[in-house]
């Protein structure tokens, strides 16, 4: 699928050096050992509850062939992952549906709409302010990284009020609505600086040959800054996934995010912390980000394809 | 390229073309008008949201067709950010002006006096300045310590190798966590009698760790915790930068036996300031924000409390809704100071090469 961006011979060989196996070593290991207390949460999610808080800590579903001492060998188990959606929340009574089911379309919901639409309307204004510079453009600009600067709990309250006397509190849309405004400002500067980046010269070329405006958009600008929207959608993801605040102040009982479900879950009964509870409901949250960006990586990387034309 | 063009001449009020978006105006306000007296209020609220399309339409069409198209991309995003950003921070901002409290009803023009209470004259102030003091701190701290990995894992990945791929993703986890998750365990590898850490070190001592028993231990703590889960941020950015650099560039440098340093210096940085300057600032914006970690690991206690943790506690748990903007508004204004600072740097170093 030759695009527009490809025929203009946009896509060229990168920096990207070659380096063998003996390369892959170091990084496993400091990737490796960058990742451990991910580990720890995950193994944790597999730990029977009596063996969540030994001394020493358990450290490893396996002995490894006997080379790991039996003392931090735990026996794992999957019976935790159970107890994130079905669980005994009053003592002595049965098991009752936690609502996690919910919590986990309710958080899947949310953030895709809300980071699509910021990528939309973000994109949009990003290329505005690259290529049409409007008056006053880096005012504007600023006061757009402004409404990034403040503590949550500074805007909270007038926001509470405002979606009170609206009656947006509890719904999808209010929180929606906020969470792509709190995704503008990022996908904005971060779009903002992709655009600069690209030479003008192709696009000056497409519009003499008659191209109009929004064919120079959709074909030669938006192709080229692939990576970009992969990195930017990434990154508001991951935000919008894992904000608390709003979440806590602004859901209702049907609209009630992970984050705040998981606070509230493992800190009831005031037992103390649940540990492999908290463990699990993190791993199950995990999952979809991490996929998600393990299928981004991908325009992640390919990055060559931004800033191949250098002004 | 911004050709407001002068070809399109203002429609005479009442011609009912597209782009006429003062006749738009005078039918919406006319209609409102008709449907508040006519309609009950539900009803009139949909009618006056129609009449709000219909003038967004006109307006539109009009920039479309007078190729004011600047205005027309940014309009949306400033629409969104104003109603859910823009407007709440005035709000906010003329509540730090007012005596309010969340749990009362009654509200009293006090002036500046908030902010002379937060700064001075009050019991609280120096609780403040310390919190000032230790934001600062955890700011350099942090934004330095993330800059510095995220600098180095991103030298790490440039290349080309087997398996980089599942590799990568492994050292991007630790920012996709919630932070409840991530702070919650890290006080258990920090726990005194069951974290990993205590452990290890209470074997090679002999005697028991408790590493966030002073002020050094606790700050040490939450700065790696926070650096550890925001230095993938800045590595990807960096990397993003990194895999840009055009490869015949490199190959000329060493045709001309330039010196690794000054290859750096000269061919890869300039590909990733823009890129690095973004992470500093987001990165500086949010560390100036720091709460959630100061809270989850050790409550601010060991005299760790940041400024987002006090105007937390003022404006959250003692209900100063409006002493909490005031102070807020300090930092406000400080981290304007800052971002400025910053891009007026960068700016001129961009002139400057």
């Amino acid at each position: 699928m030759a695009t527009l961006a490809e025929k203009f011979g946009l896509r060229k060989a990168s920096g990207v050096g070659e380096a063998g196996w003996g390369h892959t070593l170091i990084v496993a290991l400091v990737s490796l050992i960058y990742f451990l207390p991910v580990l720890m949460i995950i193994f944790t999610a597999f730990k029977p509850s009596a063996q969540a808080l030994s001394v020493p800590p358990t450290l490893s579903p396996t002995s490894l062939f006997g080379l790991i001492p039996d003392q931090f060998v735990f026996t794992p188990t999957l019976e935790n992952f159970g107890q994130v959606f079905n669980r005994v929340m009053v003592s002595g009574s049965a098991a009752e549906p936690t609502g996690f089911d919910v919590f986990f379309f309710n958080s899947f919901f949310i953030s895709s709409v809300s980071v699509l639409l910021a990528l939309v309307i973000g994109t949009l204004a990003s290329y505005g302010f690259s290529r049409y510079p409007l008056k006053g453009n880096d005012t504007y600009l600023f006061i757009i990284l402004t409404t990034r600067m403040l503590p949550a709990i500074v805007v909270i309250i007038p926001i509470i009020l405002m979606f009170r006397t609206v009656g947006l509190s509890g719904s999808y849309l209010g929180i929606i609505m906020l969470y792509t405004a709190f995704n503008l400002a990022f996908t904005i500067w971060m779009m903002k600086s992709f655009f600069d980046e690209l030479s003008y010269d192709v696009e000056d070329a497409a519009r003499i040959d008659g191209s109009s405006e929004i064919k120079v958009f959709m074909k030669i600008c938006l192709p080229q800054v692939v990576a970009g929207l992969a990195a930017t959608f990434v990154f508001g993801l991951i935000l919008t996934w894992n904000e608390f605040l709003f979440a806590l102040l602004l859901t209702g009982v049907d609209t009630r995010t992970v984050p705040v479900a998981m606070n509230q879950a493992v800190s009831s009964g005031g037992r103390g912390t649940d540990w492999t509870l908290l463990a699990s409901i993190e791993t199950l949250f995990l999952i979809p980000v991490f996929l998600v960006t393990f299928f981004l990586q991908n325009h992640l990387l390919r990055g060559v394809t931004f800033g191949t034309v250098k002004r | 390229m911004t050709t407001t063009a002068q070809f399109l001449p203002a429609p005479p009020l009442f011609s009912p073309v597209a782009h006429n978006w003062k006749l738009a105006i005078l039918a919406g306000l006319v209609v409102s008008a008709v449907a508040i007296v006519l309609f009950p209020a539900k009803l009139s609220l949909g009618v006056a949201g129609a009449m709000a399309a219909l003038i967004a339409a006109a307006f539109t069409v009009n920039a479309y067709r007078r190729r004011y198209y600047g205005g027309l991309l940014v309009a949306p995003a400033i629409a969104v950010l104003f109603v859910m950003n823009i407007f709440p921070l005035l709000w906010s901002l003329g509540l730090s002006f007012f005596a309010y409290q969340s749990n009362n009803q009654s509200i009293r023009f006090v002036g500046l006096n908030n902010y002379i209470k937060v700064l001075t004259n009050d019991i609280a102030a120096p609780a403040n300045w310390d919190a000032l003091i230790n934001t600062g701190m955890f700011v350099v701290f942090t934004v330095a310590l993330q800059m510095i990995t995220g600098f180095l894992l991103a030298m790490l990945f440039a290349k080309q190798f087997p398996l980089r791929k599942y590799l990568l993703i492994l050292v991007l986890t630790p920012m996709m966590l919630s932070v409840v998750a991530s702070g919650v365990f890290f006080s258990y590898y920090y726990d005194p009698t069951f974290g990993i850490l205590s452990y290890v070190m209470g074997e090679i001592t002999g005697n028991q760790f408790i590493l966030m028993d002073n002020k050094l231990g606790a700050v040490a703590g939450i700065v790696f915790t926070d650096a550890w889960m925001w230095a993938p941020f800045v590595m990807l950015l960096v990397l993003a930068g990194l895999v840009s650099v055009p490869k015949y560039l490199y190959e000329a440098a060493a045709i001309d036996r330039v010196s690794k340093p000054r290859q750096f210096w000269t061919i890869t940085f300039p590909y990733i300031r823009g890129l690095l300057m973004l992470a500093l600032l987001f990165r500086t914006i949010e560390a100036f924000k720091l709460y959630d970690l100061v809270y989850i690991l050790i409550r601010g206690g060991q005299d760790t409390k940041t400024i987002a943790y006090l105007i937390t506690e003022i404006a959250n748990e003692q209900n100063k809704t409006s002493e909490g903007a005031a102070l807020s508004y300090v930092i406000l204004f400080m981290v304007i100071v800052l971002t400025n600072l910053y891009l007026y740097l960068a700016n001129r170093r961009n002139k400057g090469a």
